[in-house]
């Protein structure tokens, strides 16, 4: 088994968090436009014959209407369901035969979806996701059984403690926003979900101006551009504004606990944090890494884990959101020991908070966080997901370009400054579900 | 299923994502061993300007001593913690300052630690790896902290979570001869016992250069990366290492069943776990036959499985089949469901055995299995994307018992399978005394409980938290 950090990140949010940048000149990203004014990023490769291209609306599940929590879930679970005159079975069963990737999902900011196909079977792939885009099937049959799923996963949900922390976290963070409910929604709101609500769905939220769109492997603009209209041409050219409010983070700094009879105690925190359009992010990013995004480097991992063998791993994470921001992490540690980690995490938090980072430090942070850029290179799916999330928060073709002179030129002068304002001990709010002793 | 064998499906799970058209090659690495014995493959792949190495040794969980289980883990953890160069703690670090990531994992039947740096660092961690093949060095001040840290991994991994602790009951009825009874990670008090010495006898016993595999993955060749090999891991003398055991099962006799019951169980689930013979132990002319039967019943939304209990039947959330044909000794042909909301297990249960009754019974179609086949290799075509699937497939089987030329072959393999060889493979395994199932339930008064046939079979287990 894999001495891999679990990883406690709240939000997939991560993404553009996740993208380090460097010696990237390999990649030449294109603008292409289609005939119909279609807009997508391109990054040739013709190595392998393989396509992958992601795409994203703005507007999220935090969208839903409160009393239907988990509509856009539910609606984009079902769009490789059956399309057109194919059901379900002869959907499913053209995608499987020929090795096709395809699918809907929804997070609090966006709907988002993936298509990927090897070459020789590009213009059916392309041709599936038009067809399902343009006529969902909607058929009672799947939307009962994805209901039926969703729900059972909730209920799985309740029996894994990471998942219960999880949700209580959000829920104390945002206890009067969308994004403190579950992006799944509860299981009454989901039992609320009509076939009507469903129907409706695409024409408010699939809209060509909410579009984000990244392709990458064995195509050319030339190609790519009439692919674009077939698949996207149909949707409607607007979708509902996006009214979502802004929210801070109600971290009061108290550590709420919920009893489950298990051995470990599952340790989960969070406080407000910054935006990813934040002047301060580069300083906030580089200063997590040194505090407890770092994996074996990080401060916290060498003060919990590596000195006193309390827990197997701890990570922290800037979680941005569209409209708000959380700076959040998590550990398990033995019920008896849980509150000395607690008290680590905390004496941490006030450390850096007080005195920053030294030079050293943040070298090495700097070293790790450029240099390792490449490695997120790892597939065309993978790189399609970067093009997506450099588009979804405005960071400009040549994001790749500038983002190593932009965590270079962080100073030890701007982590401290940010972390004085960022780091906030007293509010710092704790959820600990288990046996915990001593707290 | 266990580690080892939920890892096991990882890898075979790995072919059907990642698996060319048939007739391709996989990955065409190249390959030369050096003197010392120990054998290195290279897969070139030049999108970006970066390398993993990765090593692999010959050695798991399933060669651990008795009352020592989980060593072998432990020593993949202890392997951090310096050597006569480098400090305690200093690997990972050292890495990551050169922009690098690391990281290590153990199965029952390998171990395995890689690097992913830029390839201008190659040299760096070819030169940290040998290292720690050959000088390692442990101190008890870092060895007792790095036991608490694997007892708190076992928490987290098991003991925490109900589905992992019938696995880990399930496995150790499935396997009762076999090493692959004991968990990965280990039980908890052989894991509270280990000495320091016995991580440092583990480690000199098994980790020699003609145990190990090197991969290398990335923007390299071979005539780049051969003087570095021959330079760092060619001065490791190679050295005696001991024969690896794989017990064989007797054949099984009767049908076994193991309970958990839990008062947080909101979503139970129905598991079943049958012996099965692998690439390298029992009738091994059935691993491929049995790939394609774990993708007919439980490759997708039209899987036998899938369709006929939540589509049709309207009985499940969930129906998987999983099959790992990769490892040294026996493996298992995996079945899991789980209810849709408001059904009982015992309309459940009844409806899964009579497919799984069905097609041990009458077998498959031709069609079917031609659609398995296709699916099956047209994923092969993804194999060459990620420069992380070569190392990962290659060093998989490479560490248990297989060979270049079987990788590289498997589309044929696979397309070759007829459906007289799928219907006798079904036949053969999916016997009710060959299994084990695995119920976890809600402690909840009321809840359904296993029905009078399951009742009256061999019911080894039914423990609750309070054991723990």
């Amino acid at each position: 088994m894999s001495r891999l950090i679990k990883s406690f990140s709240l939000a997939a949010a991560l993404l553009v968090a996740g993208l380090s940048s460097a010696a990237n000149a390999a990649f030449d990203i294109q603008k292409v436009t289609s005939d119909n004014g279609i807009e997508a990023w391109l990054v040739e490769d013709h190595a392998n014959p393989i396509i992958a291209m992601n795409f994203a609306f703005r507007g999220g599940a935090a969208m839903d209407p409160a009393d239907k929590g988990g509509l856009s879930n539910l609606a984009a679970s079902l769009f490789d369901e059956g399309a057109g005159d194919m059901d379900s079975q002869a959907f499913h069963g053209q995608l499987e035969d020929l090795g096709i990737g395809f699918g809907l999902s929804a997070d609090h900011d966006a709907i988002r979806g993936h298509l990927k196909t090897i070459t020789a079977n590009r213009d059916t792939a392309f041709s599936l996701l038009a067809l399902a885009l343009s006529k969902p099937r909607f058929d009672a049959e799947a939307i009962e059984r994805m209901r039926g799923q969703i729900l059972a996963d909730l209920a799985h949900q309740q029996q894994d403690p990471d998942a219960i922390a999880g949700r209580a976290l959000t829920k104390a963070l945002y206890p009067e926003h969308p994004y403190g409910r579950a992006v799944e929604g509860t299981e009454d709101s989901v039992k609320q979900i009509t076939a009507d609500d469903l129907k409706a769905w695409p024409a408010h939220r699939l809209g060509r101006d909410r579009l984000i769109i990244g392709v990458v492997g064995d195509i050319t603009p030339e190609q790519l551009k009439p692919l674009l209209d077939s698949s996207f041409g149909a949707l409607p050219a607007q979708a509902d504004p996006i009214e979502v409010p802004e929210v801070q983070a109600a971290a009061t700094g108290k550590v709420e606990i919920i009893r489950r009879p298990i051995p470990q105690s599952v340790v989960l925190f969070g406080q407000q944090g910054l935006k990813r359009t934040d002047p301060d992010w580069y300083a906030a990013y580089v200063m997590n890494y040194i505090l407890g995004g770092g994996g074996f480097s990080s401060r916290l991992m060498t003060e919990v884990r590596v000195k006193r063998g309390l827990a197997y791993g701890i990570s922290t994470g800037l979680s941005p959101y569209q409209h708000g921001a959380l700076f959040d992490g998590g550990t398990a540690t033995r019920n008896e020991k849980t509150a000395q980690s607690i008290a680590l995490i905390r004496q941490e938090w006030q450390k850096m908070a007080e005195d920053g980072v030294t030079a050293q430090e943040l070298a090495d942070a700097k070293k790790y966080l450029i240099g390792s850029y490449p490695l997120q290179m790892d597939s065309t799916g993978s790189i399609a997901q970067i093009l997506v999330a450099i588009q979804m928060d405005n960071l400009g073709r040549d994001y790749l370009e500038r983002r190593s002179s932009l965590i270079q030129n962080i100073t030890i002068d701007d982590i401290k400054r940010v972390a004085r304002k960022l780091l906030d001990n007293k509010s710092l709010l704790f959820v600990v579900v288990g046996e915990p002793s001593g707290l | 299923m266990s580690f080892a064998r939920r890892l096991a499906a990882a890898a075979g799970a790995f072919l059907l994502i990642a698996a060319p058209a048939a007739q391709a090659q996989m990955f065409n690495p190249e390959t030369f061993t050096l003197k010392n014995g120990l054998q290195v493959v290279v897969i070139p792949n030049h999108r970006v300007p970066v390398v993993s190495h990765m090593l692999w040794y010959k050695v798991g969980a399933g060669d651990e001593l008795p009352g020592k289980t989980g060593l072998a883990h432990m020593v993949e953890h202890m392997m951090f913690k310096g050597t006569k160069l480098v400090p305690a703690g200093a690997f990972s670090k050292i890495v990551a300052q050169n922009g690098g990531r690391d990281n290590a994992f153990t199965t029952a039947d390998y171990t395995a630690f890689y690097q992913d740096v830029a390839v201008d660092k190659l040299d760096l961690v070819m030169k940290l790896e040998s290292d720690r093949m050959a000088n390692l060095k442990l101190d008890d001040k870092d060895f007792q902290p790095e036991r608490q840290v694997v007892l708190e991994e076992r928490r987290m991994r098991i003991d925490n979570e109900p589905e992992a602790l019938l696995e880990e009951q399930m496995t150790a009825q499935l396997f009762e001869v076999s090493p692959y009874h004991h968990p990965v990670i280990g039980w908890k008090q052989e894991i509270e016992g280990y000495k320091l010495a016995d991580v440092v006898e583990f480690h000199k016993r098994w980790y020699a250069p003609n145990n190990a595999v090197l991969i290398l993955s990335g923007d390299v060749t071979v005539a780049q990366v051969k003087p570095l090999v021959e330079k760092y891991y060619g001065a490791v003398p190679a050295r005696p290492v001991p024969p690896r055991l794989r017990e064989p099962e007797p054949e099984p006799m009767a049908a076994r069943s193991v309970t958990l019951r839990d008062p947080d169980v909101h979503q139970p689930s129905w598991n079943r776990s049958y012996l099965a013979p692998s690439y390298h132990q029992g009738d091994t002319t059935m691993a491929y036959p049995l790939q394609v039967l774990a993708e007919i019943l439980g490759g997708g939304t039209t899987s036998r499985l899938y369709k006929s209990l939540a589509v049709e039947q309207k009985l499940a959330a969930t129906a998987d089949a999983g099959y790992g044909a990769e490892a040294l000794g026996m493996t298992s042909f995996d079945i899991s469901v789980s209810p849709a909301p408001g059904v009982a297990m015992e309309q459940l249960v009844p409806a899964v055995e009579a497919e799984l009754k069905k097609i041990a019974d009458a077998g498959v179609t031709e069609e079917e299995v031609a659609r398995a086949k296709q699916r099956l290799t047209i994923s092969v075509s993804y194999a060459r994307d990620s420069f992380h699937t070569g190392p990962r497939v290659l060093g998989s089987a490479l560490a248990s018992g297989g060979t270049i030329a079987q990788v590289e072959d498997w589309p044929n393999r696979i397309s070759a399978v007829t459906a007289a060889q799928v219907s006798a493979a079904a036949k053969a395994v999916l016997q009710e005394q060959r299994s084990v199932t695995g119920l976890l339930l809600p402690t909840r008064p009321g809840d359904p409980v296993p029905d009078e046939e399951q009742r009256a079979q061999r019911s080894l287990g039914s423990f609750g938290r309070e054991m723990r």
